[in-house]
């Protein structure tokens, strides 16, 4: 059977269960829960500096009602992190490279956004789709182009996620798959090609937290214009 | 002492198929071994006072290896005699 790059994306089943179940299940062992003590263990403490510093960061620019948001924006952020940094382990899934699961993520986050700009304040809602001091002329057009701008953005989320993601673990494969076919034939081009997969393991290190904090920023942010 | 309230590593081998009659095989008692198991697990390795890399890494690698295994049928299929 031929290997094929892309076989590393489906979901392998075990017994009828899929290993999705599992690389969705298991950020869960990892993050302990808080408890009463004064001094925690150093996981539980590590664990709450980086939550501080996420909530910190997302919560200064929100007015108070925004302030609501702080759970759903806080755990999403955690969950995209430890699933995407899991991923680059070996025979792991990711299950954000799976565009159906990033979409389900982005598009009710991002509508829940849209209708509450447009249920409290529906006039500045619908102002932000002309951007001020547009020559009059120019208006019609900028009106549409704003609201394509607008509807575009949870499929903008989405794919955006999906395609680092996917993107990085086939370069990896790819690369991988380079080093060992050159290593029997040309073993300094094959440890060359080790070296830029290391390069490529530091980068989607670096990708994968990238793309959690750039997938809550840009949602918290159209929060900020609807709130 | 009593055999069924010694932990598994207690037990010795040849004491083993008595130890696991004694065992509790109900929902609730399955569900309650794991609790136990896994708050061991938790006070020995991670709530202590310089807990190192060593608690998650054995987290990690044991998911590695359970992926692996559900993995398994999948990869044993891609033979590398194919030219690339």
């Amino acid at each position: 059977m031929n290997l094929s790059f892309f076989d590393q994306f489906s979901s392998p089943y075990l017994l009828g269960i899929p290993l999705i179940l599992l690389s969705l299940l298991f950020p869960a062992l990892l993050l302990p829960s808080p408890n009463n003590r004064w001094v925690n263990n150093r996981l539980s403490t590590l664990q709450s500096w980086l939550l501080h510093l996420i909530t910190k960061q997302l919560m200064i620019p929100l007015n108070k009602t925004g302030h609501k948001w702080a759970l759903m924006l806080t755990s999403l952020m955690m969950m995209l992190l430890t699933i995407n940094l899991l991923g680059l382990l070996p025979y792991t899934f990711t299950p954000t490279t799976q565009l159906s699961m990033n979409m389900a993520l982005a598009f009710p986050l991002w509508l829940a956004t849209l209708l509450t700009g447009l249920r409290n304040q529906p006039s500045t809602s619908l102002g932000h789709l002309l951007p001020e001091g547009t020559p009059t002329p120019l208006i019609p057009a900028l009106i549409i182009i704003e609201t394509t701008s607008l509807l575009i953005r949870p499929l903008a989320l989405g794919v955006r996620l999906t395609a680092n993601l996917t993107a990085g673990h086939l370069l990896i494969q790819l690369i991988s798959t380079a080093t060992t076919a050159l290593l029997p034939m040309m073993p300094t081009v094959s440890i060359l090609t080790a070296l830029v997969l290391l390069m490529l393991t530091i980068l989607e290190v670096a990708v994968a937290m990238i793309q959690a904090y750039v997938f809550v920023l840009l949602l918290s942010l159209y929060l900020q214009e609807n709130i | 002492g009593l055999l069924s309230e010694r932990h598994l590593m207690d037990v010795r081998l040849g004491e083993l198929p008595m130890w696991l009659a004694t065992c509790d095989f109900s929902p609730q008692g399955l569900l309650g071994g794991i609790q136990k198991a896994w708050s061991s697990y938790c006070n020995k390795y991670i709530n202590v006072k310089r807990g190192g890399v060593a608690g998650v890494s054995m987290l990690l690698a044991g998911y590695c290896i359970l992926s692996y295994g559900w993995n398994y049928q999948h990869i044993s299929k891609i033979s590398f005699l194919v030219s690339i």
